[in-house]
Formats: C-alpha cells, structure tokens, sequence
C-alpha cells in the first residue's frame, strides 16, 4: 500500500488517512463468525477492528487490496468487486493488490486480526467477507459524497455515485472520486453507512476476468517459490519416508563437502502421535544455491528405522478397513428403526466402494522463506492460512507472535495443503539454527511423499424401499482413517466427524437411517483435501443412488427428485449449515438435466450420467458424457453443470471454478491413487502419480447457474464432489460397468 | 560459459550440470520460470532454446551454451504481448496461474511449427500439467491465439 499510513488506534470507528492524494479508508467490520476459522488459530473476535483498504488516486485509478490469499480460486478479483460495487467505483480502474497478514494483540491479550479475517479455506472466502467488504466500500463512497456536498454545499441524500462520478442532480454539478479523494480524507467517516439494494447491484452479479491475468502471462507473478530477502541461502530436506520413522545413523561428511554447502541441519520429528508442527524428521541441505542444497542432500547417507507402521501398504489398509467392516462399529447417526426397516422392506440393496489416498499436488511445491534474528522473524511463502504459520512458528521457537512478520504470496495452488504450515516451521528452524534466511524447497517427491493426504476408506451401503417404492431404510457405513486425529484433546470417538456428515443427504429425508463410522489405524499423515470428504460420500451415495435406480427399473434423476421432495429448510450443522434444502438441490438436478440433454437416448458405447450434492452452502448437479472404445478408452466430451450459489459475485468466477473442479474430479477419478508400501509412500513424482492432460479433459464444459438471491456461498470446492458419480454413472449407461472403487485406472479394460 | 537470454548476454563459471532451470531462477534471476517436478513431466519449466519448447528442469545449463534461450520473460515484444499471451487473457485460462507460463511457452513454440493446429495436434502437442484444470480454456486460447497470429482476430 506504498506506506500509506494505515493505523487503527481505537476499534469500532473509523479512520482515515490521507497520504499523498491518496484516501485510504479503514473500516471496521461486523463480526465474523466461523467455526473453520478456529484453524487458523486466531480466536473469533467479535467487533473487532478491521479493514479493508481502498485507495483512490487523484488520476482516477482506485487500487483496492484483497485480504485472502489467491491461489486460483479468484479472490483477488472477486472480493475486490464487494468493495467497489459499493463505491460506485469504474472496475476498469480498479487495480488489485494482496493485503498483507495484519494481526493485532486485543485488550484481552488474545491475538486477533487487525482489520478482517485473512484465510482462504473451506469455500468461505466470498461468504465471510461479504458484509464486511460492502461496509468497507459503502464508507468509502459516503466519504466522497460528503466531500462533494461540502464543495457544492449541497445536501449529501441529493447526491449520486455511479462509476467513480458523483452528480448533483438539481445543480447539474459533477466531479470525480479522484477530484475530491484529498478532501474525503479530510473528513469524520460515519459510524454506518447504507448499503445498496441488491437490485441496485451494476458491478457483483456481472462477469469479470481476473484482475492479475497479464501479471501471469508475462511471468511476472511472485509466488512463494520467487520471494527473496537478502542474503538468503537455499534449503532442501531429507525426510523420514517412513511414517513416524526416526534416523538411526546420520553421516552428512560427504554432503558437507559439496561445494556450495553451508550447513547440515536437523528438524526434529513431531511427537509420536502428537500434532504435526512439522511432517517428519529430516536434515536440511543449507546452501548457497539450489541446486548446490539437492546435491548436498543426495550425498547425506542416512539410515531410517522404518517406524511403528512398517508392515503397512496400500493392500494391507484395504485388508484392515474390509474386517473392520465385518465388526460392529460407532453409529453416529440412528434415525428410526433401521432393522424394522430393513425386516419390512420389499427390495434391499447393498454395495461397497473404496476410496484411496489422494495427494493434493499443487503445482508449486511447498517452500517457504524465513529469516530468524534475534528480536524478530520474517516469513514469506505460500500459505492459505499465513496466520496458522505466524502461530506455528512462535510456538516452535517460543516467540512472541506479534514479533513475527509473516507476508503472503500468490499460491501456486492450495487443495487444502496449504492449511498446514508444516514448510514454515520447518523453514524457521532451519533459518534459526544457521542465523541467515533461508528459502526452504521442497521437491516433488518431498511434496507427494510428506503429504496430508485425503483419508483412504471403505465404504458399506445398504439402502431398502417398502412395497410402495418408497426408501424407507438407509445405511452409510465406513472405515476409513480419519483426518481429525493426533490433535490435542480430541478422542478417537470424534474422529468420525471429519469423515462422515451427519445431515448429508439422504438424511432427513429417510426415515431409518444409521451412519456407523470404524476408525481405522495408519500411518499416512491426513489433511483437508478439496472439499474433503465430501469427494468420497458424494461419489458413494450418488453412485449407488445410481445403483439402486437401476436395480429397480427407475430413472436415476426420477429416484433423486422424489426423494428429495420440495423446497424447505433442513437442518445442517456441517460444512454450510445451518439449513440444507433439498428442494434446491433438485432444481439444479432439474436445471443440469434439462440443458444436459439427460435421457436422451445414447449410441452404444456411451453413456450420460447424473449426480448432485451440496456441500460448503452451495448446490451442484453435473451431467456427464462418456465415450468408451472397444479397447476401453474413455473419453469425456462434454459436462453441463448447475449450481446455486445463493448470490453470484462474479459469474466468471463461478464458471471457472467449476470447470476446475470438474477437472479435478475427472483428474482424481482417472488415475490418481497414492500407494503405500512398507510404511511409507511410494507414489513420487507426476510419472506415476498422473495427472490429466489436457487431451483428456472435456472440451465441453457448461456452467449454468441460479441465482434466487440467496446470501452468497463459496465456489471453489463444490464443483468437485458431484463429477466422479456422475461420471460412473454414465460408464454405467455406457457399457455396464459398475466403478466402485477409485480410480478407474484400467478398470474399463478388462 | 556465456549464456543468451532473452537477447541478453549472460556469464557463468559455476557448476555446468546445474539444469538450466535453476541457473535461470537463483543465477540468472528469470523467475517466470517455474519448478514443477523436476524429472521433465509437468511442463512448468518450459522455455525455448533456439525457438523449441524445451524443460529445462532436466537440462544441464552447459547444454544451452551457444543456444538462443527464451523464458516468458522474453516471450512478449516489449509491450505488445506475444498473440498467445494476448488469448490467455482474453479467454482468462488462468486460474493459480503457476504453470501457465509453461503452457504458454509450449504452446508458443507449438504454433511456429503449426500456424493452424487441430483439437488432436493440441492434444499430442500439448503434455504439460495444469493442477487447477484450465485444460478447456486453455483450448479456446489456443485457437484464438493461433487466429490472432494469422490476424483473423
């Protein structure tokens, strides 16, 4: 913000700050609340001060700062619309720029953020920042009417604001924000300032590109990968392959004799079923460069006991999740009378699906710059929530939080990874330990092998209809190894929590219904993957929704839509709770049907398939078109998708997004399984963990959305979850090959 | 050795097998250049010796003496915008935007070889890695870009 002086002294008035023409304008912001936010280790603060900046330049340009982080999910565009949609700003004008992490200690001693919540995760980027953007925008356009009613002695009601030009209408006056900017910052903002009807909305609801498209074209976007500080050196890291393995010899002669090898140095493994500050023991390379670092790590020798899980592979956990199975585990959810149902019923159905480990793989590999002195320390790297490394790092070193500068940068993809600040701990150590700043890279293999993967799991489903052909019995059982684990307090009877979700579809609209979750034991370090384990339950239960259709000789989209009746509110106490309506999942199960072609009938060999969820407040349903060959290639020409997302920011955005995580669903569904052998990962590198290319993806990929005007949801997780169901059930159609188990790998060439 | 990049001359004594990726970011300062896998299968490395698509991750920087090397940082003409780069922001492919400039790279050299590829030269063309999954964008770019360069567009 070019050292515009931006300082709040008191919460809960507003400032200003005039600087060189510039107005910067702090606001403060409603309360935001949210329970996920609790990850980023900064406590839920109500009232607190905050602000978003807006900068408006006497030449008329506006810079308007985002407060997440960006890693392709489009906020650094998107929030910046909430902002000058209520300024009544040009958007042509408007530049963006990343706000840098600003914490604050409150009056009860508590870190807090400064001006507003700064994490990106859980889809709640739009959703969290909504009410205070708009705030922050209106504020700033009040300013200016003010400015310009003092100048023409005119009534501030009698004044208009549309694309940075105030009018008074009754004198025939105008003037621009950049012609009154100096005096605006002159004045007392007001404690509240109105906030336009949606129907006045010109600028959210249109669609933008992104702002920082020529930064990318042109290679001149700084991901954490091209932050440098001075003097910096260069790390990379030998980590323990196996889970919770511990060195038992360590000879770092030859490494230290590599030319450009500063030092050799070790980051302790985290305790042994404890929380993971960092992912494993390891010994950094410190060198002058990057290269001289990876030849320094190729020469350690070093020799790993292979740690409490050593008999575990990819087949063993499989084993382990099948007997679980066979047993009797937590039912976490009983609605009904589920044996009543199923002794009753006149059709019973059952299935299992199984789910591998799936790595995140941003493109960008963990890294990290830390630069650790005395009194104060520097971070710089790609995170999503740079506030958990701020914490991170000031538990690891026993600093104080406040003393602990930590910058944001573009990321080269997050999927959840970057929640975890694992890179920056282990970056600050490092640093700490050589007294110079250091850049940590992680390669590929580092990144794949020392993931936080998607949990693994089998699922059992059973599902029964009565003679009328209603479903009056429903059950979702799973064994999997959950991703809440190894954190302080929690016991293993809450693990199911983070697996399965209590008010997913169908519950509620069943009348017996059980989930029953078994925690299943490994070593493989779990994290939140896009839209975490929505991805698993939404393949399962759209699948042998699927499944069941057919079994009874009904349509698919026919069984989903009586089953999930009319427009009403539920209860959801998940993922964008607190109400889930049924009845908006079947319109864009409708809506997708409709401009998808679905029920048409097919040519041999292919196939359409539906499927929808809801997940993070918003609703999608995807058709998806097969082609499968005689030799069973598969190809995918086309996806029409529907989405209600409450109100539409920018439908840009929202089309990319989903075309992302259709992508990303067809990418993870094809090929993408990370396998585990003599307790440690095997999968490495992008030759055997496969990602699509772009002659696989679909050329076609439609996005048609509803917007009833709804509060906002997020994006960029729920185009995800429907694509795999959807996708199986059109090889079904197509050939009659049931997929239950991922990925398909060479599942159709049998 | 003496290194050509983006038509700028470049001394180096340093270790001759460090690849070229990463004599262009910590030594030469081209940072546009992205380090994706390391073993030439995504693509992010991407940059043009003597006008070929080439992953420099895998290759050593004493290979590309004498060579006519371009990073992205060379690719546009001063302001103007190479018609490649001028598509991905038309059609906004970018998403994280990471290995873009790979992508961009491939393609760039892909269309001096074919003015006028057809969705299968792009598909066997075209083997770089995109985690976010632009993949269809990234199409309807190519084809605009490959108008723009025959200026139909």
């Amino acid at each position: 913000m070019d050292g515009a002086p931006v300082t709040t002294t008191r919460r809960d008035l507003f400032r200003y700050a005039a600087a060189s023409g510039a107005l910067v304008i702090v606001a403060p912001l409603a309360a935001c609340s949210r329970r996920a936010e609790d990850a980023a280790g900064v406590r839920e603060a109500q009232s607190s001060a905050i602000g978003p900046f807006v900068i408006i330049n006497s030449d008329e340009t506006i810079q308007i700062a985002f407060p997440n982080p960006e890693m392709g999910q489009g906020v650094d565009t998107a929030l910046p619309m909430i902002v000058a949609e209520e300024l009544g700003a040009d958007f042509d004008k408007v530049s963006v720029v990343q706000m840098p992490l600003e914490l604050i200690r409150g009056e009860d001693g508590e870190i807090t953020w400064k001006y507003i919540a700064q994490g990106s995760g859980g889809s709640y980027s739009i959703v969290g920042r909504w009410d205070g953007l708009r705030q922050a925008g209106a504020v700033a356009r009040e300013l200016l009417i003010a400015a310009a009613a003092q100048e023409w002695d005119a009534p501030t009601g009698e004044i208009t604001v549309e694309k940075g030009v105030l009018r008074h209408a009754a004198s025939g006056r105008e003037t621009t924000f950049g012609a009154v900017a100096d005096i605006a910052a002159t004045l007392t903002p007001p404690t509240e300032a109105p906030l336009k009807p949606r129907e006045e909305f010109s600028l959210i609801g249109t669609p933008q590109k992104m702002k920082n498209a020529r930064a990318i074209v042109t290679g001149e976007a700084i991901y954490g990968i091209d932050a440098e500080v001075p003097g910096m050196t260069h790390a990379v890291m030998a980590r323990c392959p196996y889970f919770d393995g511990t060195a038992l010899r360590v000879d770092d002669s030859a490494a230290r004799a590599v030319p450009g090898v500063i030092d050799v140095v070790k980051v302790d493994r985290p305790p042994h079923g404890g929380p993971y500050d960092v992912q494993a023991e390891g010994y950094a390379v410190v060198a002058e460069n990057t290269w001289a670092a990876m030849k320094g790590r190729e020469a350690l020798n070093i020799e790993w006991d292979h740690g409490p899980f050593a008999d575990e592979s990819t087949a063993s956990f499989k084993a382990h999740c099948e007997e679980l199975l066979q047993g009797e585990g937590q039912i976490v959810r009983n609605d009904g009378d589920l044996a009543g149902a199923f002794a009753n019923a006149a059709t019973t159905h059952e299935a299992y699906y199984w789910q591998p480990y799936v790595s995140h793989a941003p493109l960008e590999p963990q890294n990290c710059v830390a630069d650790v002195r005395d009194d104060e320390i520097y971070i710089i790297g790609p995170m999503q929530f740079p506030s958990s490394a701020n914490r991170a790092v000031a538990a690891k070193l026993g600093r104080d939080r406040l003393s602990i500068k930590v910058d944001i940068t573009r990321l080269g993809g997050g999927f959840g990874r970057r929640l975890s600040s694992d890179y920056a701990v282990e970056a600050a150590v490092i640093s700490d330990a050589v007294r110079r700043p250091v850049k940590l890279l992680w390669t590929r293999e580092d990144d794949m092998r020392h993931d936080f993967y998607r949990p693994s799991g089998m699922h059992h489903l059973r599902a029964c209809f009565d003679a009328n052909g209603d479903m009056t019995g429903w059950a979702h059982r799973l064994a999997s190894a959950s991703k809440y684990y190894r954190r302080p307090n929690l016991p293993e009877t809450e693990y199911w929590k983070a697996e399965l979700y209590q008010d997913d579809f169908p519950a509620q609209l069943v009348d017996n219904l059980q989930m029953e979750y078994f925690s299943a034991k490994s070593g493989a370090p779990r994290g939140s993957w896009r839209a975490p384990a929505h991805t698993a339950n939404a393949f399962v239960v759209q699948s042998f929704l699927d499944e069941i259709a057919h079994e009874r000789g009904e349509d698919p989209l026919a069984l989903r839509l009586r089953i999930l009746g009319d427009s009403r509110d539920l209860t959801y106490e998940n993922h964008g709770g607190p109400t889930f309506n049924p009845g908006r999942l079947a319109a864009v199960l409708r809506l997708a049907a409709d401009r998808g072609g679905y029920g048409a009938p097919m040519a041999p060999g292919r196939g359409r398939g539906i499927a929808a969820h809801f997940t993070f407040g918003g609703y999608v349903a995807q058709v998806v078109d097969v082609e499968i060959g005689d030799d069973g290639t598969l190809r995918v020409p086309r996806v029409v998708a529907a989405v209600d997302v409450g109100t539409v920011v920018n439908p840009n955005g929202i089309a990319a997004q989903l075309e992302s995580g259709v992508n990303d669903g067809l990418s993870t569904a094809l090929r993408l399984a990370i396998s585990v052998e003599g307790g440690r990962v095997i999968t490495g590198n992008f030759n055997t963990y496969q990602l699509m290319r772009i002659a696989e993806a679909p050329p076609e990929i439609e996005t048609h959305i509803i917007d009833n005007g709804d509060p906002p949801a997020g994006m960029g997780e729920m185009g995800l979850p429907p694509l795999a169901a959807a996708l199986a059930n059109a090889i079904f159609q197509a050939n009659g090959k049931r997929i239950r188990e991922l990925p398909i790998d060479d599942q159709l060439r049998a | 050795m003496k290194l050509t990049i983006n038509g700028q001359t470049f001394d180096y004594a340093g270790d001759p097998d460090m690849p070229l990726l990463w004599y262009l970011r910590d030594e030469a300062g081209f940072k546009g250049v992205k380090f994706g896998c390391g073993i030439a299968q995504c693509g992010a490395c991407t940059v043009h010796l003597n006008g070929r698509a080439t992953r420099s991750c895998v290759l050593p920087v004493s290979a590309a003496e004498g060579a006519d090397i371009t990073t992205i940082e060379g690719l546009a003409d001063g302001e103007t915008l190479h018609p490649v780069q001028e598509a991905w922001i038309e059609e906004d492919v970018a998403q994280c935007g990471y290995c873009q400039a790979g992508q961009i790279m491939a393609f760039a050299a892909l269309l001096e070889e074919n003015p006028n590829p057809t969705d299968e030269d792009i598909d066997s063309g075209l083997t770089n890695i995109c985690r976010c999954g632009t993949y269809t964008r990234m199409r309807k770019a190519i084809h605009r870009a490959a108008a723009l360069r025959r200026g139909e567009a």
